[in-house]
């Protein structure tokens, strides 16, 4: 079989774009204080910060598998009318500006705000400046990776096992449990991954929502961002830190659930 | 066309005049092109409406404005951001800038500014000075502390004698007066300025001088700029009587 050359027409771009990915993380890499790493990974601040990134991320990709995955399910079985509308504004923050998603969370979860006025003056609960306020952010950012990464599993699973099961008498909760949620492991751990590193990396809806204060809404990515402006060599780390994280997670995925190795 | 360039040029010595300094651009050649002005976000409104006024005397020239914190704004035109003028709200993150090898010339103040309690409409919270920022109940939020108001916040809270823990250190005195305005938070420390700028939407409790900080903004030409000409012929007009008595409409103090 004759191998035909790749033409030069689609082999520039291509280079050109590979580039414009590769070069900005080669210019991180090598700016980097390497020396001072260990000092500025081990300053009180930045442990602070990474200890609140991981919790809040952990805690955003729990709430987002307890929520996400019945609403999943219900996009993915239930036809109801203005499903699709549905879908689509449940996605919307995967390509909402985070600062818009913020001042949305605010004007809905805040002091004043639909739901949160209420909240606080019945209640006493308020959200901005909290943890918790942190978690939600992230969780309205990251879900909809999950939702829309479990739907697909469910979709392209085959049916019959859980019909077979229903037919042998078993009840539709052990069916979901034992047959549709087995089939669907590789799009839930998929979905809980992107969704875990999607809330760790997350910045606009944060500090928009969350503000920012060391150990309770000052996260790796706002860390950051603020020690630019005081600290860049320690700015400079971090950064590699969550670049190394997000690399760890897409490297991992890549063959085993992700499905981009196959040929 | 001749009648023009006469304009630019009366213009541009007009404008020179009003500079202490004198370092204007008095060439007779019209300025043109555009002019990047990297400024802190405590003079966003000051500047647009500065600006509005400069085209109408240089028409030929566009003012182009990036307002953020004064520590970002560093780190942007020294990782090489296309500045022409950079005007600072503190001299230390200028005597970076000059100390690091990214400024042409003496960085020369050009107004100053003093600190303000900010609080809702009405002051719900009855704050009426800084010992009232650490009561019971009263969300304070300020800057951090690497942004300058956050550093004078700290200052003026330390002459005091105040200690209070901020719910959010915010990136820049904008982020702080929408918190208010959003009624997210009760109080907060920001520029007279800033206070000004949100009219009625919040309320200013006055900071007594003896604890009050003094805020000074030093304005310099980058050292990268492609257009000297007008980047003097915008600071020399910042310097200016007529740019700062607009200054002073909004709020900030003469100079010296």
């Amino acid at each position: 079989m004759r191998r035909e050359g790749v033409p030069i027409i689609v082999v520039l771009p291509a280079a050109i774009g590979a580039a414009f990915f590769i070069v900005p993380l080669v210019g991180l890499i090598v700016r980097s204080p390497w020396g001072d790493a260990v000092t500025a990974l081990s300053a009180p601040e930045t442990l602070e910060a990474l200890k609140l990134s991981l919790i809040a991320s952990l805690s955003a990709t729990a709430v987002a598998l307890v929520l996400g995955v019945p609403l999943a399910w219900v996009y993915a079985r239930v036809a109801f009318p203005g499903r699709d509308l549905r879908r689509a504004l449940t996605t919307l923050p995967m390509v909402l500006p985070p600062v818009v998603g913020g001042i949305a969370l605010l004007l809905a979860f805040g002091r004043r705000g639909l739901l949160g006025a209420w909240l606080a003056s019945t209640f006493g609960i308020t959200f901005p400046f909290t943890t918790v306020g942190v978690v939600m952010a992230e969780t309205f950012v990251a879900m909809p990776f999950l939702i829309l990464t479990v739907e697909a599993g469910l979709r392209s699973m085959d049916r019959r096992y859980e019909e077979a099961a229903r037919a042998l008498g078993a009840s539709r909760w052990r069916v979901f449990i034992r047959v549709t949620l087995p089939l669907i492991g590789p799009s839930l751990f998929a979905g809980a991954v992107l969704c875990w590193a999607r809330a760790l990396g997350e910045f606009g809806a944060t500090i928009t929502f969350a503000g920012n204060f060391p150990g309770v809404t000052q996260t790796m990515p706002l860390a950051v961002y603020l020690l630019l402006g005081s600290n860049q060599e320690a700015s400079f780390i971090l950064s590699l830190v969550l670049l190394l994280i997000s690399l760890v997670v897409l490297v991992g995925l890549r063959d085993r659930w992700l499905g981009f190795g196959s040929t | 066309m001749r009648d023009r360039v006469v304009f630019v040029f009366a213009a541009a010595l007009l404008a020179a005049c009003g500079s202490s300094a004198g370092n204007a651009s008095t060439s007779a050649t019209p300025l043109s092109g555009t002019v990047s002005v990297f400024a802190a976000a405590s003079l966003t409104a000051a500047f647009n409406a500065l600006d509005a006024d400069f085209q109408g005397a240089n028409s030929s020239v566009t003012v182009k404005f990036n307002f953020a914190g004064t520590p970002t704004l560093v780190t942007q035109i020294e990782q090489g951001a296309p500045a022409d003028v950079f005007a600072s709200a503190d001299t230390a993150n200028m005597d970076k800038l000059k100390g690091d090898g990214f400024a042409a010339g003496t960085p020369q103040v050009f107004t100053r500014n003093k600190l303000e309690i900010v609080v809702a409409p009405g002051n719900p919270k009855g704050i009426t000075g800084l010992a009232d920022l650490a009561k019971p109940g009263v969300i304070y939020i300020t800057e951090a502390p690497t942004v300058p108001a956050g550093k004078y916040a700290l200052q003026a809270l330390k002459m005091a004698g105040v200690t209070v823990t901020p719910k959010s250190l915010e990136t820049d005195v904008k982020s702080v007066v929408s918190k208010i305005e959003l009624g997210e938070a009760d109080a907060g420390i920001v520029y007279t300025t800033d206070v000004t700028a949100a009219g009625s939407k919040v309320l200013g409790v006055p900071i007594p001088d003896a604890n009050n900080v003094i805020a000074t903004y030093p304005i310099v030409a980058v050292k990268a700029t492609t257009n000297a000409a007008a980047a003097n012929a915008f600071i020399a007009y910042v310097l200016s009587a007529a740019g700062q008595a607009k200054l002073q409409s909004f709020g900030f103090l003469s100079a010296s």
